[in-house]
């Protein structure tokens, strides 16, 4: 047992390692793509944006939902009923609208480049572009990861946005909260930190799933099997790596 | 005189000395000599399973060698860096053996692919560089479809024009008969032939097709246990006494080529007594 441990380690911390040379390859041409193919990452962002737009405003309006019923719930029972606008916010804002939306990004967007660029590979797509002496980092990976990157945040504010017009509907118009109160509260309390946590969050997140998405696809074994098995990876590792990164990022700002 | 001599252009385009190739535990070459004459259609033939692929992904340096050399026009591949990689790469054209197009493009873009990435042309011009290469593969027609729509056929007719699309100096086949019917497979031959000598290229062309690779080919390689078994122009190997050829070049499933892959004793698996 604990030899198994240490081989899982030693293959954890390997996996690390090759992952963040993997990031730094490709933050290193991060300016040349920007520059020379600048409409394929447009276009990769309006697909990731796109893919995803739809799932991320009924959840977000759902669980903001959610947040006003749970709030009101219980925060009658000190008589704070008016601190629901603020309880939404911040849960909002701050925690719940970064990781859903990196979560339903990783099952959406993320398995689609993942099982895209997996494909590629296993149809030789990859190794045609390299014969045409065509980096595939730069015309395949880069535009999709970047792509990504850049939709999260947006993906994010749509998310908390919708959230919390999905709390004022069933707060205040399901359970007659004050609209002053709700909204006046939260603009008083909720200040600049919190917004600029959220938004780190957000980009951070999109960082790691769009890295895992592009990162399970470029090494899927290119067999029919290895890339569902990419597919897979993308979305548990995902859906670890923001979890555990959250936890760290909250504590942090706390500090 | 003596200048035309050392400016002569060398008669090999590829050179592959004492190439030793492993797949995991299994030996693939075991110290491989084959030259490319230059201008000429070399064909590389073989019984499947025995890396010609993985030949033609050496030769393009897609894999390294575990030892031995490949040269081409002079230049050892093992030392090129990214750079030279892709500029030597720019020379080649490759089909590969499932056609690999880019599914996202449309037929028309998949051959208009290199030509972006690679010149300045202008959208007209591109365009007539296009419909010529499809035109010459009987694919015009098909200009707008996707890769998804078409047949593996026709796949592989596009591939072929997007393989002509920059007029590289070598071009590689990794078997481009297969699939297709008598009528596109004899356009298609007389095409290879024609681009060979019209302009003045190298093709390296892997098939099993002994009757096809007769008349398209100047030279043959015949591959066997991860060295050359044979080699010479059609005629030679089809006059050739040594059973090995012999086998393959007429068909036969019994000969020193075995049909099957190594495996257990036949007899002994279906009764089941190998697990025991
Ligand atoms: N990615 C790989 N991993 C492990 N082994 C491989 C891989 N690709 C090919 N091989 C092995 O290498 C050997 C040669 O494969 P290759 O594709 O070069 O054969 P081939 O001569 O092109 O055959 P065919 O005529 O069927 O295309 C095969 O026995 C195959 O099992
Ligand atoms: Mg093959």
């Amino acid at each position: 047992m604990p030899r198994e441990l240490w081989i899982t380690f030693v293959e954890f911390v390997r996996t690390f390692g090759a992952l963040t040379l993997f990031l730094v390859e490709l933050l290193i041409q991060v300016p040349r793509v920007f520059v020379r193919r600048f409409r394929l990452i447009v276009a990769q962002v309006y697909n990731a944006g796109s893919l995803s737009l739809v799932i991320i405003m009924v959840c977000g309006a759902f669980v903001g939902g959610v947040l006003a019923l749970q709030g009101y719930a219980n925060l009658t029972r000190f008589n704070a009923e008016d601190a629901v606008g603020i309880f939404a916010g911040f849960a909002l804002i701050k925690e719940l609208g970064p990781v859903i939306t990196a979560l339903l990004f990783a099952g959406r967007a993320g398995t689609a480049l993942a099982s895209e660029i997996g494909l590629m590979k296993a149809t030789d797509q990859l190794s045609a572009m390299e014969m045409m002496a065509v980096d595939p980092i730069r015309r395949v990976v880069l535009p999709r990861f970047l792509g990504g990157v850049i939709a999260m945040p947006l993906l994010t504010a749509v998310f908390s946005m919708i959230g919390l017009l999905g709390a004022h509907m069933v707060g205040v118009m399901l359970l007659s909260i004050d609209v002053g109160a709700f909204w006046q509260q939260m603009q008083s309390t909720l200040d600049l930190r919190d917004v600029s946590e959220g938004i780190l969050k957000s980009v951070v997140f999109g960082v790691i799933a769009s890295l895992l998405a592009v990162w399970e696809g470029y090494n899927a074994i290119p067999t029919a099997e290895g890339v569902s098995r990419a597919t897979t990876r993308t979305v548990v590792l995902t859906a670890i790596a923001v979890l555990i990164t959250d936890f760290m990022i909250t504590a942090w700002f706390l500090r | 005189m003596l200048r035309r001599e050392m400016n002569a252009p060398r008669d090999n385009i590829v050179e592959i000395r004492d190439l030793h190739f492993s797949r995991g535990a299994r030996k693939i070459f075991d110290g491989l000599n084959v030259d490319i004459k230059r201008g000429q259609v070399t064909a590389i033939m073989g019984p499947s399973g025995t890396g010609k692929t993985t030949l033609l992904r050496l030769i393009t340096r897609q894999l390294r060698p575990d030892h031995g050399t490949i040269v081409v026009d002079g230049v050892d591949i093992a030392n090129l860096n990214k750079a030279e990689l892709y500029k030597l790469r720019k020379r080649f054209g490759m089909l590969f053996q499932n056609g690999a197009l880019l599914t996202d493009l449309s037929v028309f873009e998949n051959v208009a692919f290199p030509l972006r990435e690679h010149t300045n042309l202008s959208n007209r011009l591109i365009r007539h560089v296009v419909l010529t290469k499809l035109h010459a593969v009987g694919l015009r027609g098909a200009a707008d479809m996707m890769p998804g729509e078409l047949s593996g056929g026709m796949a592989r007719r596009v591939a072929l024009a997007r393989a002509m699309a920059t007029d590289p100096d070598i071009l590689i086949y990794d078997e481009p008969f297969v699939g297709l019917d008598p009528i596109s497979m004899g356009v298609i031959v007389r095409l290879v032939r024609r681009m060979n000598d019209a302009l003045g290229i190298s093709s390296i062309l892997v098939s099993h097709d002994v009757d096809e690779i007769s008349t398209v080919s100047d030279c043959s390689y015949l591959l066997s246990d991860g060295k050359v078994a044979a080699s010479g122009s059609p005629d030679e190997l089809n006059r050739a006494s040594s059973e090995l050829v012999r086998q393959f070049m007429h068909g036969m499933a019994d000969g020193p080529v075995a049909f099957h892959f190594a495996a257990p004793d036949y007899a002994e698996q279906l009764l089941g007594r190998d697990s025991e």
